[in-house]
């Protein structure tokens, strides 16, 4: 009976073929690490965000004069709203952990080098769209963060010559930050952004299965085939990794409740004091923070002096990560096989990605800022000097064939 | 190399002190404990709060019912003893005076008070309320310590009395009160509590919901675990 039926079905639509290709007969590197967990934990946070998203839509208003208000009707109002609305909020911030973590595991086992380029560039589109799409949203409460944030990045259009204030003029639609922006901003929100969002995760899966997962020693599984044409060190997406990725999800889900139900505010990291002011535009809060997940590229942006100069440099921080596999000369993939001076770019890398995540969130005072600065030299120097330290790097010999440890 | 790098990770998630102190006027705040299981602290917050605040400042997003159900008490009883601004037990805690008068007494209009806790904190309330000190040069006669030249003017002073700075610059009794200093200290400490609450009333149901969700994810663990085990067992 069920197999007519998908007889019928597959006749008319490669349901069958969809399924084996992507997940009954996807082989999979039989050696993946705790690291792996969060390919398939940001598509999860996608789905709760769309879903939550949905639901606040609802009750939500859009409207400046009514947004702030329909926000507290939903954490108090309506059924279970608050836990829509911490779900969804606690969603962002979760969504920048699983996706920070996503792309570190991608710089250290080299998953963005030759054959997978695309889905490295796709995947960094991704984080771009993110990017836009938590700024957008983050405005809809209209507390004075939202209010703020949004007046001080929509200005860094106007740093542009020529056509910036114009620039951003447009973009607002109206002098300042107003009824206008919120509307667009809600619209941007809800649909324009998901929709490339979801548009980019298709693309991003469907290079990675088309060129196959890497894996923590950065072997070619496809290398090592056997008579059927099965690699020999994979195992079908389904149902190895889908059990697996079951345990990842629970285990996140523990974690992400704990903050959920006993500390949603995180102390003011994911939701700010601030925003629990209604927007005002003529009382400028005294210190204007971008929530945590982008205040790396907000304390480069501070850390020069000159605005357009600043806002040059925190695009070409974001920049430099789209050209890394073209930046990385080394043959080798995996931090296992790395010689050192990859390794301690890589260390130096990091730390100064988080101390310039620290130091965004802080007053700008004069040692922060030159605090600041030698971290962004760090940062820069990483991708700068990448094709001349990968190139004359002391790497170790790869295996022939992963190893499980 | 993998232990330093996923130390620092843990690192970052462990990074959890205040990101931005509040503005306090570089006094020390008086941290204050929060109970939202301690009704009768709640009804006592709730009763200064609508005698001493609510003709001033609104609570407009927060309704009489929902106050009473998560309080302890009937409609009745909430009609009878909170209700003095509205007539309907589903009404917010709005008050009548218009936004333009309040702005020409007291040159700023009195913020909503609904969700005050959680933009001021409450260690900030807590001191707020307790330092408000003479000053000759305001109008209302009064200053505070953390909220400098503030409009409002020390509305408990009945219960406080007044408070000046002595020589060596700390606040000390100036005028009785009808309180003890530790009468009105837990009077602070219920209004407080109250402004806690109405902050976020549903912290209620986020703490009780809470923990059967962590047990549900923990059975869950128990089972998908093995699970996992089972299939991978020849996985070598």
């Amino acid at each position: 009976m069920f197999a007519s039926l998908m007889g019928w079905v597959d006749a008319r639509f490669p349901a069958t073929k969809m399924w084996e290709e992507h997940l009954s007969k996807y082989y999979a590197p039989k050696n993946f690490n705790f690291w792996y967990f969060f390919g398939s934990l940001a598509m999860l946070v996608l789905v709760l965000q769309i879903v939550t998203g949905i639901f606040l839509t609802m009750n939500y208003k859009p409207d400046a004069a009514l947004a702030f208000a329909s926000v507290e009707y939903i954490m108090r109002d309506v059924e279970w709203g608050w836990l829509i609305r911490y779900l969804h909020s606690t969603g962002a911030s979760a969504f920048f952990i699983v996706i920070y973590l996503h792309m570190f595991r991608g710089l250290i086992y080299g998953s963005y080098k030759q054959p997978r380029e695309l889905v490295w560039l796709f995947g960094m589109f991704l984080y771009m769209a993110l990017m836009a799409e938590a700024f957008l949203g983050y405005l809809l409460p209209w507390g004075q963060m939202s209010f703020w944030g949004a007046q001080v990045i929509i200005s860094l259009f106007g740093a542009l010559p020529i056509i910036g204030e114009d620039l951003a003029l447009w973009i607002r639609g109206d002098f300042v930050v107003a009824d206008a922006t919120l509307n667009r901003f809600f619209a941007f929100h809800v649909i324009a952004v998901p929709l490339v969002i979801l548009g980019l995760v298709v693309a991003h899966i469907i290079a990675l299965h088309e060129v196959g997962s890497n894996n923590p020693d950065g072997v070619e599984i496809k290398k090592n085939k056997d008579k059927n044409g099965i690699p020999v060190d994979g195992i079908p997406f389904h149902p190895y990794y889908s059990v697996k990725d079951i345990v990842g999800v629970v285990v996140f889900l523990f974690i992400f409740s704990l903050i959920l139900f006993y500390a949603p505010e995180f102390d003011g990291w994911f939701l700010e004091k601030d925003n629990f002011v209604p927007a005002d535009p003529l009382k400028t809060p005294e210190h204007i923070v971008p929530l945590w997940y982008f205040t790396p590229f907000y304390a480069i942006l501070r850390a020069v002096p000159d605005k357009l100069m600043g806002v040059m440099a925190m695009g070409g921080a974001q920049g430099l990560l789209f050209l890394l596999p073209w930046l990385d000369r080394s043959p080798v993939k995996s931090i296992r096989y790395r010689g050192p001076y990859f390794r301690w770019a890589l260390t130096l890398f990091i730390i100064s990605f988080l101390a310039l995540g620290y130091l965004g969130t802080q007053p700008a005072t004069a040692l922060y800022t030159n605090m600041a600065r030698v971290f962004s030299i760090i940062y820069f120097a990483f991708f700068i000097l990448m094709p001349w330290y990968t190139s004359i790097d002391k790497d170790k010999a790869v295996p022939e064939r992963v190893t499980m440890k | 190399m993998r232990t330093l790098i996923s130390a620092l990770f843990i690192g970052l998630m462990s990074i959890t002190s205040s990101q931005i102190m509040a503005a306090s006027g570089g006094v020390h705040l008086d941290p204050v404990e929060i109970d939202l299981s301690d009704k009768a602290s709640l009804q006592r917050g709730a009763k200064t709060f609508v005698n001493y605040c609510l003709s001033c400042h609104q609570a407009s997003f927060m309704r009489y019912n929902r106050m009473g159900k998560d309080l302890g008490l009937t409609d009745a009883q909430v009609k009878e003893n909170l209700m003095f601004a509205s007539d309907k037990v589903g009404d917010t805690m709005t008050v009548a005076m218009r936004a333009e008068d309040a702005k020409k007494w007291f040159g700023v209009t009195p913020p909503d008070l609904s969700v005050i806790s959680r933009a001021r904190g409450t260690a900030w309330l807590n001191t707020y309320l307790r330092t408000f000190y003479l000053d000759d040069a305001k109008t209302t006669g009064t200053n505070n310590s953390v909220f400098k030249d503030v409009g409002m003017p020390h509305v408990l002073w009945q219960q406080q009395g007044y408070l000046s700075h002595n020589e060596a610059g700390h606040l000390e009794q100036a005028t009785d009160g009808e309180l003890s200093s530790y009468d009105y200290n837990v009077m602070v400490t219920d209004l407080v509590n109250f402004l806690a609450y109405i902050g976020e009333p549903s912290k209620i149901q986020r703490l009780e919901l809470g923990k059967w969700v962590l047990l549900y994810l923990f059975l869950l663990f128990l089972v998908v675990y093995p699970m996992k085990k089972a299939f991978w067992k020849d996985i070598h």
